[in-house]
């Protein structure tokens, strides 16, 4: 008899689970979907949302602690130093701007999206955005430059660079020099036999190289 | 049909029309289900399916078929080719053949034969063949055991099948659904899933018969769902554990051979379970809304809830183990059935 039961029991359950089940999809069939249909709807992107990276250049001072803060090596910075006499102005937030930056590279394609090279900035040029559409074709265009200035800017930089620092090469030279036969001079006071040869077969520093 | 007859004048070419008309039906129906059957999915699960192809997708099943129509034909070296090329169409032939005993209204039935009903569970069993042949032919392991589990899944739900029919011949005393839908004309309550015509039986047979033809009803639309191969009995194609089972090697046309019988035989347990218990072509309102054309109307709705019933279940249920569909078989709907056998017998005689 309790066998009966639970044979009859079993089918009732069964059936009636059926009904519970299709009682649960019949109700979803009216439910508006949650799909998001990507191409014509986007979802909002969170506040902090870290996308593809933007750095407003024009505040940038070429410090390069992006750069290093970068795990996967994926920004590329070069600068030149502005000589004392060209004033490059300052940045919104009031950072004094001494090196021009020909070069500003990051190769979005191998960026992870960490974040860690926006705390460092000082003055808060680098930021991430919420724009997460920038596939190409091309894996080149993927590094984005980010640098103002033009190629002919950045050789008359680097010239007059280049022409800055050897005027202060020289000045230096110069500098050491009277510093050198001062000290000789000093050097001879208490000492009077020592012989002033020494100052002229002193090697004279010469100017750096340009790279 | 005289109609087209005496236009046309030839027997023959007459035969050949008349026997293509339900494929120019299930081509269409094929369409239109495929479509429903995604998008009652999608939304059972909260989701939209195609949204891209036309409005909200409905160009979505005839890029389906271009996209079939232009597949590769590939065939496995080392299956046995002759088997492996024609087991989709034996597949296909068996579930066409049951639709010539399917009356689609009152003037068309493919063949009128006094033997509609045996046959229909006779030209079954060419679609176990078709699988079977399918899955021994590919050389493949996995479809090998789709084809031997659409073998014991579907000899075993044959007999809850026709012994369900097997009820509703001896309540209407024909073999022919022609006969069997003319026998429950007149309205909702003639209908056999309510105890059949007054006209037959006396009130209390009916109201005693009541209880057994839902019940038989019922396990005759369950053990069809298995028949069909659909979930929650759709072990032959299982995705998840034999992938796709016996059409894991089919692609381009003979897969959608195998599809669109798939989606054909839903039709046409449909069709049946309609025919014998819900008064097939036969107005559920009487005379009215009743005639020729609203036959083939009311035909093809009845039939098309029980498929829409189908995919709703295909999507809520999850599919049963081996030894769960054996067990559902031959120890809870063969023996219900054999008591609803007995105890429909012993009312009629009574």
């Amino acid at each position: 008899m309790i066998a009966l039961r639970n044979y009859f029991g079993t089918i009732f359950y069964a059936l009636y689970t059926v009904a519970v089940g299709m009682k649960i999809t019949w109700g979803r069939l009216f439910k508006p979907a949650v799909t998001i249909q990507y191409p014509d709807q986007k979802m909002k992107m969170p506040e902090r949302a870290r996308n593809r990276l933007y750095v407003n250049i024009d505040d940038c001072i070429g410090c390069d602690q992006c750069s290093m803060a970068c795990p996967v090596d994926c920004i590329t910075i070069e600068t030149i130093k502005a000589p004392a006499d060209v004033d490059l102005g300052v940045t919104s937030t009031g950072n004094k701007k001494r090196l021009y930056v020909p070069k500003f590279d990051i190769d979005i394609a191998k960026c992870c999206y960490c974040g860690l090279c926006v705390p460092p900035c000082p003055t808060e040029c680098i930021v991430m955005t919420d724009v997460y559409e920038f596939s190409e074709f091309n894996r080149r265009d993927l590094i984005y430059n980010f640098s103002a200035m033009t190629p002919d800017q950045i050789v008359e930089a680097r010239a007059r660079a280049k022409k800055a620092e050897e005027e202060t090469a020289a000045k230096k030279a110069a500098a050491a020099a009277t510093a050198a036969q001062a000290k000789a001079a000093a050097a001879v006071n208490p000492v009077p036999t020592t012989p002033p040869a020494t100052t002229s077969s002193m090697p004279k520093p010469e100017p750096p190289k340009p790279d | 049909m005289e109609l087209i007859q005496s236009l046309l004048a030839n027997e023959i070419v007459v035969a050949i029309l008349l026997s293509a008309l339900p494929l120019v039906f299930i081509l269409v129906y094929a369409l239109v289900t495929l479509y429903m059957e995604m998008k009652v999915a999608a939304h059972m699960q909260d989701r939209l399916a195609y949204m891209r192809t036309g409005w909200h997708g409905v160009l979505q099943p005839f890029a389906d078929i271009l996209k079939l129509l232009q597949k590769e034909d590939i065939i496995p070296f080392a299956a046995d080719k002759l088997l492996f090329q024609l087991a989709p169409y034996v597949v296909f032939i068996g579930t066409y053949a049951g639709f010539a005993f399917i009356p689609f209204s009152s003037i068309y039935i493919g063949s009128n034969i006094n033997l509609g009903a045996f046959f229909l569970v006779a030209a079954g069993s060419l679609v176990v063949i078709g699988i079977l042949m399918g899955g021994w032919a590919s050389n493949n392991k996995w479809s090998i055991f789709g084809g031997l589990r659409s073998a014991s899944q579907m000899i075993s739900y044959e007999i809850p099948t026709a012994l369900a029919i097997v009820i509703a011949v001896m309540i209407t005393g024909s073999l022919n659904l022609q006969d069997i839908v003319k026998f429950q004309e007149g309205g909702i309550h003639n209908w056999l899933l309510f105890g059949g015509p007054m006209a037959s039986v006396t009130l209390t047979q009916k109201l005693l018969l009541i209880p057994f033809t839902l019940v038989t009803f019922i396990i005759l639309f369950t053990a069809s769902l298995a028949e069909v191969n659909r979930t929650p009995f759709d072990l032959p194609e299982a995705e998840s554990e034999l992938v796709q089972g016996f059409n894991t090697e089919y692609s381009g046309m003979r897969f959608a051979m195998f599809y669109l019988a798939e989606y054909a035989n839903m039709f046409l347990v449909s069709g049946v379970a309609v025919s014998l218990f819900l008064g097939g072509w036969s107005s559920p309102f009487g005379s009215l809304m009743s005639g020729t054309i609203w036959g083939i109307f009311w035909f093809v709705l009845k039939a098309m809830v029980f498929v829409f019933l189908q995919i709703w279940i295909r999507w809520t249920l999850p599919r049963l183990r081996v030894d769960q569909l054996m067990y559902t078989s031959w120890k809870v709907l063969t023996p219900l059935l054999f008591g609803c056998l007995f105890a429909i017998g012993l009312i009629l005689v009574w």
